[in-house]
């Protein structure tokens, strides 16, 4: 296999990175919040392979693995949080959230 | 020779459509539809895994994400009652200006990553191989044996975050946690 | 004289039982333990010395009761001294003393904080003694701190009238002023002889000091500025007539009998220093000389019956600060204990007036009190003799040494003798113009006479006591240097008794017979308003230090210097505000913020890199 798959993998991972974040800042509902989320681990995971890949190493795919319970975890108590919320202010907006203002 | 050409095709289609997908996914105003573009971006991106050699991550990248964690997000979705109302308040949420600073600093982020990609020290070329699963399975029970047991660990700690925050409770109850919550 | 610790102790323990069963001993309890512990002080002082006269005792006793203080090198004990002086002291102190507390036992029983009154009386007495009796300095100051305290409690006694809480401070605050001087006269005192033992200063004095040098003139400068600020002398004497709004048994026995003549007692006790300061003993006579006579025109025309009184404590404690500076150190204590006992006198009748006459203290409106009370009229009479120096009154031979003494001195003596002379010719005038207005003429009001075995008894003593203590011997002569030897000439006895006796004309005239009316004061208003107010004293002070503090006060009112420390709390309040913005609960502005440090780090890593 080339190398140049490799870079690119790398550059798509930073791409998916860049937008996930973009989708973090710009939405307001938490639960695209979540998605965009899901989008940047995806990304980190997928530079990960890559770079387990590039090194032809097992460390990558297992460093993907703790990603990805990362994830799991993660999608599990923050949806947690979010139906909590909602049903609590009936709404899933951050912007509201604001009451530990200084 | 067509070999080679096939993999570019089928890596750089890939490359392609998760971009889009994802790209059309941060923009929707309906949930559901985000996730299906979700979805597709895990989808695609599982084929680039497989391509990279790591098929064992692949299918693991199918079967969490396009299945369980799609799962959880759906019934979510269903259970905040995600209408068209919710639709018609995203789309009043998500005003054109509002996308200008974000995609300015991802743009710029982009552009650094990419730098450092490219700057003095490329990554080195080195031959790809793919990683068996054999091989994973052994320094993961082997050397990263810790992963392991922290990886379970944080699965049983979601679990039980999960379990408890989004239990429903009794409504007496109810605003006084959120008192605490809010005071807290 | 092993029993001399008990002479403060019982009036403290006294003070001690009063103040922590405060509300709950009855009035007669409370009597008996602020008149007890007194009068068995007085009786043990008369034991003590008859120990003391006694054939083959020693001339001085000194006992150490238990060390003070003991810092480096300095080393104070609680040590009582007794020697004549302080035996002296110490009659006055108890006998005037119980017997103003007999009195006033009935003078007050009708007040509602009989004993919180008796409980400051008796811390009064114990000071008072710890004062006389202390055998260093410091424990000097301690007794001299403690009567101070105990006069502004006392004069503040009936502190719901601000007008009295007001007269309160100023004592204390112009008593401050020496005090403050007599404080630093002692840590001289300690550089230069390395003591503050009094029996060694009085051996080392005279031993380490050059007549006229500085150190000693200097130190005794301060120590007389003590003693002025607590004698109520000039410059330091506009607290004394306001300090007549306590009770008047306090005015008795603290600001007429004992604790006003604790100046004296000090220069006294401290002449070793003196002498070697003849300067500042000049200084001593002048203002003694100038208080006498000041006070005594300004008694001329007062119409409380207090204040004239008052202002007669300032002239005769100035008399004996002349005494002092003339050489009659004798004399000037003989005169302070025959001053104690006439004037505790004057005072306790003024007070029997004052009850009869429902708290009136206004001469104009009293008159012909003589036929309604005559005890008290009786006792006045023997006061104001005494307070004349008539021939066979305790007064005349007192005032008499003090005067023959003053003639003797060189230079000066003969216009000291003058001085002296004329104040005693004014006294005349003053005291009887009171004794006339209160007594005579026409009867103005219907008095009530106290009765009882409170009131008729201490005073019939004291009278007793002040017409024949002229012939009692004080045993100072073997602590006190002897007066200039020598006569002075016969006519100037002559004039001494004659003067006075022309006063007393001078006053019947005027305030009886309603003759020589040109005299009266009120035809000048313009002096008579200035000696009323005691020679424009207050104002001056009110003018040269009041105003400029009080107008220092307002400028600084805004607080100028924390100025600098509001800066600060500005600025932080500011930066506060500032870096709260960054806290505004914006979830997404928190995520934007990482975002840019990320950026950042990421550029410094790549800039970095590639270098």
């Amino acid at each position: 296999m080339d190398n140049q798959y490799i870079d690119h993998a790398i550059i798509l991972a930073g791409i998916l990175f860049c937008l996930g974040l973009v989708g973090v800042m710009v939405r307001r509902n938490l639960l695209f919040m979540m998605i965009s989320i899901e989008v940047m681990l995806n990304a980190s995971a997928l530079a990960f392979i890559a770079a387990g890949s590039a090194w032809n190493q097992a460390e990558g795919q297992i460093m993907f693995l703790a990603v990805i319970t990362l994830g799991a975890a993660e999608v599990a108590v923050g949806l947690g949080l979010t139906l909590l919320l909602f049903r609590h202010h009936n709404s899933v907006d951050v912007d509201q959230l604001n009451k530990l203002r200084g | 020779m067509i070999w080679a050409y096939l993999y570019n095709i089928v890596f750089y289609a890939s490359c392609g459509v998760t971009v889009v997908a994802t790209l059309l996914m941060i923009s929707r105003h309906n949930a559901v539809h985000a996730l299906l573009y979700l979805i597709v971006s895990s989808l695609s991106l599982a084929i680039i895994f497989y391509l990279l050699g790591a098929a064992f991550a692949a299918a693991l990248e199918v079967i969490v994400y396009a299945g369980a964690v799609m799962i959880l997000f759906v019934f979510v979705v269903m259970m905040l009652n995600q209408g068209q109302r919710s639709a018609a308040l995203e789309a009043a949420w998500l005003p054109a200006r509002g996308w200008i600073m974000p995609s300015i600093l991802a743009s710029i982020l982009l552009a650094l990553l990419l730098l450092g990609m490219n700057s003095e020290h490329p990554l080195q070329p080195y031959g790809v191989h793919g990683v068996a699963v054999k091989d994973v399975g052994i320094a993961l029970f082997g050397p990263y044996v810790l992963v392991v047991e922290l990886a379970s660990f944080l699965l049983l700690s979601g679990l039980i975050g999960a379990f408890h925050i989004a239990r429903k409770m009794p409504s007496h109850m109810d605003q006084n946690t959120l008192d605490e919550a809010g005071n807290g | 004289m092993h029993q001399l610790w008990l002479i403060p102790g019982l009036p403290l323990v006294g003070f001690f039982l009063l103040v922590l069963g405060h509300g709950r001993f009855t009035r007669s309890l409370a009597r008996l333990i602020g008149v007890g512990s007194i009068a068995i002080a007085a009786l043990i002082t008369l034991w003590v010395a008859l120990d003391f006269y006694s054939p083959g005792a020693a001339q001085t006793y000194q006992v150490e009761l238990w060390p003070w203080l003991t810092a480096g090198e300095l080393e104070v004990s609680f040590g009582l001294y007794l020697d004549g002086l302080s035996l002296s002291m110490l009659f006055v102190v108890t006998g005037v003393g119980s017997l103003i507390h007999w009195y006033a036992s009935g003078y007050m029983w009708q007040d509602p904080d009989y004993q919180r009154f008796f409980a400051y009386m008796n811390l009064f007495v114990a000071a008072m003694l710890m004062l006389v009796l202390a055998d260093n300095l410091v424990l000097l100051f301690l007794g001299w701190e403690g009567v101070g305290v105990c006069s502004f409690l006392l004069i503040g006694f009936w502190y719901q009238d601000p007008a009295n809480g007001y007269a309160a401070r100023k004592a204390f605050i112009v008593t401050r002023v020496g005090d403050t001087a007599f404080a630093i006269g002692l840590f001289l005192l300690y550089r230069e002889l390395g003591t503050l033992d009094l029996p060694s200063i009085m051996v080392l004095a005279p031993e380490k000091f050059v007549v006229g040098a500085n150190q000693p003139t200097l130190i005794a400068t301060l120590l007389l500025a003590g003693a002025v600020g607590k004698s109520a002398q000039l410059p330091l004497h506009i607290w004394l007539p306001d300090a007549m709004a306590g009770p008047t048994p306090v005015s008795a026995l603290i600001h007429a009998a004992t604790m006003v003549t604790a100046g004296v007692y000090l220069i006294a006790r401290t002449h070793g220093v003196f002498l070697q300061a003849p300067d500042v003993l000049l200084a001593v006579a002048f203002i003694g000389l100038f208080t006498l006579l000041i006070s005594g025109f300004t008694a001329l025309n007062q119409t409380d019956i207090k204040r004239v009184l008052a202002y007669s404590t300032m002239s005769q404690i100035g008399y004996m600060f002349f005494a002092l500076g003339v050489g009659a150190w004798s004399e000037s204590i003989f005169h302070l204990m025959t001053h104690a006992l006439f004037k505790a006198l004057l005072f306790m009748t003024a007070g029997s007036i004052i009850l009869a006459l429902h708290h009136e203290q206004d001469i104009r409106l009293m008159g012909g009190l003589r036929r309604q009370l005559p005890v008290p009229f009786w006792c006045f009479v023997i006061g104001s003799a005494c307070l004349v120096a008539l021939p066979p009154t305790s007064g005349f031979f007192s005032k008499e040494a003090i005067l023959n003494a003053s003639w003797q001195l060189p230079v000066y003596g003969p216009w000291f003798w003058a001085g002296g002379v004329l104040g005693a010719f004014i006294t005349a005038i003053y005291s009887f113009r009171l004794l006339f207005l209160v007594f005579f003429g026409a009867e103005k009001v219907q008095p009530h006479e106290p009765k009882g075995w409170q009131f008729h008894p201490p005073l019939i003593i004291l009278a007793t006591l002040s017409l024949v203590a002229g012939w009692f011997v004080l045993p100072t002569g073997d602590v006190l240097p002897s007066s200039p030897a020598g006569h002075p000439p016969m006519w100037t006895i002559v004039v001494a008794i004659g003067l006075p006796l022309l006063g007393i004309g001078i006053a019947y005239q005027v305030y009886v017979r309603h003759k020589w009316q040109g005299l009266r004061l009120a035809h000048w208003q313009r002096l008579r308003q200035f000696w009323f107010q005691g020679f424009g004293f207050d104002g001056l002070y009110r003018r040269l230090f009041l105003t400029p503090f009080t107008s220092l006060a307002q400028v600084n009112r805004n607080d100028i210097i924390d100025g600098l420390p509001t800066l600060l709390i500005q600025l932080s309040r500011f930066l506060h505000r500032l870096f709260s913005q960054l806290q505004n609960g914006q979830l997404r502005a928190y995520i934007a913020t990482l975002a840019s440090a990320a950026i950042i780090i990421l550029a410094l890593a790549i800039s970095t890199v590639g270098k």
